[in-house]
């Protein structure tokens, strides 16, 4: 029994980690659910938003200012990623990579190398892998701030036009919206909350590194695609934009509860990265099976072949 | 109202796809002119409203409304200027928005949208007597997700959409030609009664020539990019159906090949 022991010892550091990592997802969120863009500037961004931190908290700058420094820097590269896309009519997922790539070189340059350690002993930081409880506490604070001021925000005149850029750019612009520019300022909202979601879990971590963020855009996925599934399945019509938010949220922490529980049965830990991309494969492509299992070809052969015999015994 | 100076459009040009759009279109609407449009396939009625609408920019020529050059501008700096509803009721709503949600962004058309509430409680308390006016019992959905409305309901709210800021110009393209009979005749029905209460200056490509002749003012009909017959007054409430066949033919040297046109001629 000490397989469950363990799991229930990780469970709230894994919580924590969830929480961070549901961060991101809010900002995925954003891009993929609001404004219908794959945004693969993450990866590189939760890694920028960790490095600026750590060298801003190193070179003795308070904690807080650090993380709204994380965030500048998240904008920035959501900024870039929206200028190459829609000033330069690159594809939105080419534009996230080129800007991931880029800022790879930006990251070992502010980090003048590969990693950077930063001890919760030497410096006063927000959360810590040392300090469960609160770090728990503090991210779940995060969470619910940015949660209600997205809320806030995406019920504004300012940011309606975001959501109606992401369902319908015809509409949107027969409306007089500037759906290049709603698209933009989605771009760097989304990035902007990653980076705040990498200056975190560079603390809870006690490190910045440049691989950070590989893979990040799939976990953010993972979670807003669990978040949605069992959202829906609970509350069905009900399921509103705070309900959505928050089981996005409740989809990373899902997400690094069931990884750890592979982990426990003995799953190698460098399998986790292939397990998180089969879970999204799977449930994106879940509807995609049903609708077809609904119409197919092979369906619509086998009923031709059936009537057929049929006049052949009348 | 609406000035239109030899406007000129070539899609794909220098490629093998090249195709000259507009030749030339020339037109002035009063104020108040409800003006159909007919024509064949491909003729270029669509691509004179999207001119208008500033979809692309014109090759030549020029878009003035209500004195505005409004010619440099983009779709959606225009747009407050203009209403628009499309052919397919899925283009002018979003659809994972609600209906009063969607009324709000209409209502805001042309303004500054600033970080305010989105929708007020007094619009609501108006929406729901706008949606009433409809009678399609929208006034009781209003939080519903549009994408539940049937194509009609769609047509009939972005109708509302369109006009819920007075535009200077009105553009109705084919706005029905997607819906069952029953159901066009109600919205254009609707469009009518919009039309006449606001005073509106409006455009409207039908495919079906009786409805050109039965609605608005004046009419005109499109062949290869340009305008040739433009008819109004006392003159376009006596026309026939047959009438407009004989003129087709007799302008354009051939005869008319609109195939919808043709079905809904009877
Ligand atoms: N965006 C576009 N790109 C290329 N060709 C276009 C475009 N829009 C219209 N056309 C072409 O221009 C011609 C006129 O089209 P349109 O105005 O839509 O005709 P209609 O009178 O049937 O509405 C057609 O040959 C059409 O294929
Ligand atoms: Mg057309």
């Amino acid at each position: 029994m000490t397989q469950i022991q363990t799991f229930f010892n990780a469970l709230p550091g894994d919580m924590t980690q969830g929480l961070i990592w549901g961060l991101l997802a809010i900002g995925v969120y954003i891009t993929y659910k609001v404004i219908d863009v794959a945004d693969l500037t993450v990866d590189g961004t939760l890694a920028f938003g960790g490095a600026v931190l750590v060298v801003l908290v190193r070179a003795g700058c308070p904690v807080g200012i650090a993380l709204v420094g994380s965030f500048v820097a998240g904008c920035l590269a959501g900024l870039i990623t929206g200028m190459l896309h829609t000033a330069l009519g690159i594809p939105a997922i080419l534009a996230g990579i080129l800007t991931q790539i880029s800022l790879y070189s930006v990251n070992v340059q502010i980090l003048s190398g590969s990693n950077l350690a930063l001890s919760s002993r030497n410096f006063n930081l927000m959360v810590s892998s040392g300090e469960i409880t609160s770090s728990l506490l503090v991210v779940i604070l995060f969470n619910a701030a940015i949660i209600a001021a997205l809320y806030w925000f995406f019920g504004t005149e300012y940011g309606m036009t975001l959501r109606a850029t992401g369902c319908n750019k015809n509409m949107a612009r027969a409306q007089g919206i500037n759906t290049k520019s709603a698209t933009v300022v989605a771009l760097v909202l989304s990035n902007g909350i990653v980076g705040v979601a990498g200056g975190l879990l560079s603390q809870f971590e006690g490190n910045a590194d440049v691989n950070k963020g590989r893979g990040a855009i799939v976990i953010g996925l993972a979670a807003v695609i669990i978040g949605e599934v069992l959202g829906e399945l609970i509350f069905r019509k009900k399921f509103n934009f705070v309900l959505k938010l928050s089981f996005t949220a409740l989809g990373a922490i899902i997400y690094f509860v069931v990884m750890r529980i592979v982990l426990v049965m003995g799953l190698p830990s460098h399998w986790t990265k292939a397990l998180s991309a089969v879970i999204v494969a799977l449930f994106l492509g879940i509807p995609f099976l049903q609708n077809t299992a609904k119409s197919s070809f092979r369906r619509a052969g086998k009923n031709s072949r059936a009537a057929q015999d049929d006049k052949e015994v009348v | 109202m609406l000035e239109l100076h030899d406007i000129r459009k070539t899609f794909n040009r220098g490629t093998i796809n090249e195709k000259k759009a507009l030749n030339g279109v020339t037109i002035t609407l009063d104020e108040g002119d409800f003006v159909t449009i007919i024509g064949g396939n491909g003729a270029g009625k669509s691509t004179t409203l999207n001119a208008v609408a500033g979809v692309w920019p014109v090759d030549a020529g020029s878009v003035v409304i209500n004195g505005e050059d409004v010619t440099g501008l983009s779709e959606h700096k225009r747009a407050k200027l203009i209403g628009r509803v499309f052919q397919d009721p899925m283009t002018g709503t979003a659809a994972t928005m609600e209906i009063q949600e969607n009324l709000a962004l209409a209502a805001r058309r042309g303004q500054r949208r600033g970080l305010g509430w989105g929708i007020s409680r007094k619009e609501r308390a108006e929406y729901h007597e706008l949606l009433k006016m409809l009678d399609l019992g929208l006034e009781d959905r209003m939080t519903s997700k549009v994408g539940l409305l049937s194509g009609g309901q769609r047509q009939a709210l972005t109708l509302l959409m369109a006009t819920l800021k007075k535009p200077d110009i009105l553009l109705l393209d084919e706005h029905t030609a997607a819906l069952d009979p029953k159901t066009a005749a109600k919205v254009l029905e609707l469009s009518d009664k919009i039309i006449a209460e606001n005073h509106l200056t409006a455009m409207m490509v039908t495919h079906n020539m009786a409805d050109a002749i039965k609605h608005g003012n004046r009419l005109i009909m499109m062949n290869d990019g340009r305008i040739i017959y433009d008819v109004k007054g006392e003159e376009k409430k006596n026309l026939t159906v047959d009438d407009l066949l004989r003129k087709f033919e007799e302008v354009s040297g051939s005869k008319l090949n609109n195939d919808r046109m043709l079905l809904a001629n009877d």
